[in-house]
């Protein structure tokens, strides 16, 4: 669904003696199969936003191609518009319109009829559990529905391809795993392949078969969640046992499915890959050479591990010193643009 | 075609609902002229038939110039709308949608032109009832050149709108953009009072030429040399601003 390769983008901000030039994407390449849901992560800035608008035909590339539902998003971008959806951060509706009129409007500008447009508008309505809103004007709704209908109006023409950017951002816990069932009902109940940007470690890993982390501007990794915690360090095992004279035997038990052991008094630590699969065993070894547990404990590794061990900083940290995604996306100039 | 002209009709009933939500603002709009007409007017009385302007009615005189003003001044504060829009997500929205970007431009000068004719009409309809007296015709020719104007100055604001995307700016190159037009194209009193200086200055002024072909065409007189070049004038300023829009509409990252 979606093929890139070696996109670009590049903006200039700032005028005369501070004209600076901003890298904002250098060079990514993507790959996003029918039916897949893609978490794509990153800190503030890194470029995912940046990405995304050069995906939906909201930007020009300044190198590289990408195809879009089958379709050149430089050549043939109508055809991409016609075949997505798309959800941008900041809303797509006015706040002082009639929810149901502005879905309707919306429907229309893809060319379907105003009663196609209005049955397929109320049908959504009630999936995205927005029944009895449809005169309701967007600035009097919650924050958790106004995102709801921002994905109605992305799905109002029946899209084979969802983009989403950053969808919960701002919301309240509560409505954050609303909107995170919606999202996931997306594939089941409407068909569709889902790209979804994000800086939330805990979003991706909820709803993406797959992950691909972008930072400043580079794709730095891509694989399923398990995998990617796997590839990095592995899951922790700290067993506890009942007498100090088993610490050895424990250790060289453990020893034999991972290589970093330490012994901290009567608890045995060791970092384990996979530790789902091999645990069992572990015990089943322990058991049989009469080794007792007082407790065992996993600690699956998270997101921030791995961005931790790819990018030399923590996923957190590189939020706090990145720049704001939408100053290249929105404020500055990419290169060669008349402003 | 058909499909463009859909895509427009879509985009402007959108802008007209929103409009008939607050209807108010229509009022609103044509109070500078009405305040002009009913407070300036009077003033004019005793000073229009020295002014050779081929009328001695002040409000023949007034009521052009008060239509071509309406029409820059109303209009060019059409893209302040489109920052608002912009701003909650609503351009970029239909920026993604396969419908002509240049149509989310035009169905939006269909609802400000549509907003130019009623309070045209009724700034027409006032003029009449307190004096004004004029051919039908030139009246009708008056309304459209006002049209081509109001067109014109929304369709650059919006494509200043749409290239700042900022408030804060868009106010201040408004205000040295209008104000130049106001004191130089004879809206409220004749070029021909003023010096030497100021005519020849004024002389550069397009829009000058486009009220003194307001006021002949009220007059009845459609033939004269300043009706053709006012309405050239009117016709190329609206090309020229149609095109400029259009195209930073359909900008890939506009």
């Amino acid at each position: 669904m979606i093929e890139a390769r070696g996109l670009v983008q590049t903006f200039h901000t700032g005028q005369g003696k501070n004209k600076k030039e901003v890298h904002a994407v250098k060079g990514v390449d993507l790959d996003v199969a029918e039916g897949e849901v893609v978490g794509f992560l990153g800190p503030n800035g890194a470029g995912k936003t940046t990405t995304l608008r050069m995906l939906v035909t909201l930007l020009r590339p300044t190198a590289g191609t990408a195809r879009v539902a089958g379709y050149d998003v430089a050549t043939e971008p109508v055809q991409v518009r016609r075949s997505i959806g798309y959800c941008s951060q900041v809303g797509s509706t006015f706040s002082g319109a009639f929810a149901g009129d502005e879905v309707v409007d919306h429907g229309m500008l893809y060319g379907m009829s105003r009663k196609d447009a209005v049955a397929k508008g109320q049908e959504l309505f009630e999936k995205f559990q927005l029944e009895g809103l449809w005169r309701r004007m967007n600035k009097n709704m919650s924050g958790g529905q106004k995102r709801r209908l921002d994905i109605v109006m992305g799905l109002i023409h029946s899209p084979s391809l969802v983009f989403l950017d950053e969808p919960t951002t701002g919301l309240d816990p509560q409505a954050r795993a609303n909107l995170w069932e919606h999202i996931s009902g997306l594939r089941a109940n409407e068909g569709a392949t889902v790209f979804l940007t994000t800086h939330y470690l805990d979003e991706a890993d909820a709803l993406a078969d797959r992950i691909i982390i972008i930072d400043r501007g580079e794709i730095v990794a891509s694989d399923t969640s398990d995998n990617l915690k796997a590839s990095v360090s592995g899951d922790q095992v700290s067993l506890e046992l009942s007498s100090d004279d088993q610490v050895a035997t424990a250790r060289d038990k453990l020893a034999s499915i991972s290589d970093d052991v330490r012994v901290d008094g009567r608890l045995v630590h060791g970092r384990v890959p996979r530790a789902g699969k091999a645990v069992p065993g572990l015990l089943r070894d322990l058991e049989a050479s009469g080794v007792g547990l007082e407790g065992i404990e996993v600690i699956r590794p998270t997101l921030d591990d791995v961005f931790l061990t790819l990018t030399g900083r923590s996923l957190r940290d590189a939020d706090e010193a990145a720049e704001p995604e939408n100053v290249d996306a929105e404020t500055a100039a990419p290169e060669g643009a008349t402003r | 075609m058909t499909t463009y002209l859909r895509e427009c009709s879509v985009v402007f009933r959108r802008q007209i609902r929103m409009n008939l939500r607050n209807p108010a603002w229509v009022l609103i709009g044509i109070m500078q002229p009405v305040l002009y007409l009913v407070l300036f007017g009077p003033l004019l009385k005793p000073l229009v038939a020295q002014f050779d302007t081929g009328t001695t009615n002040a409000y023949t005189f007034l009521v052009p110039g008060l239509l071509v003003q309406l029409g820059m001044f109303g209009a060019f504060f059409a893209g302040f709308s489109l920052i608002g829009e912009w701003r909650e997500g609503v351009i970029e929205a239909e920026r993604v949608t396969p419908a002509a970007r240049s149509a989310l431009l035009v169905g939006r000068l269909w609802r400000d032109v549509l907003q130019l004719l009623v309070q045209a009409l009724i700034l027409v309809g006032l003029g009449y009832a307190i004096g004004m007296r004029g051919s039908v015709t030139g009246v009708v020719l008056g309304v459209v050149i006002t049209l081509l104007v109001g067109g014109a100055c929304a369709a650059a604001s919006n494509a200043l709108a749409m290239s700042t995307k900022d408030e804060n700016v868009m106010a201040p190159v408004v205000n040295v953009v209008m104000m130049p037009i106001l004191l130089l194209s004879g809206i409220l009193l004749p070029m021909t009072l003023g010096a030497g200086w100021l005519q020849t200055i004024s002389d550069f002024m397009p829009f000058r030429y486009i009220v003194d072909a307001a006021r002949d065409a009220f007059t009845g007189d459609l033939g004269s040399s300043e009706v053709m070049w006012g309405t050239g004038w009117a016709v190329l300023i609206f090309a020229l601003a149609m095109w400029w829009g259009a195209s930073v509409f359909r900008r890939e990252n506009a």
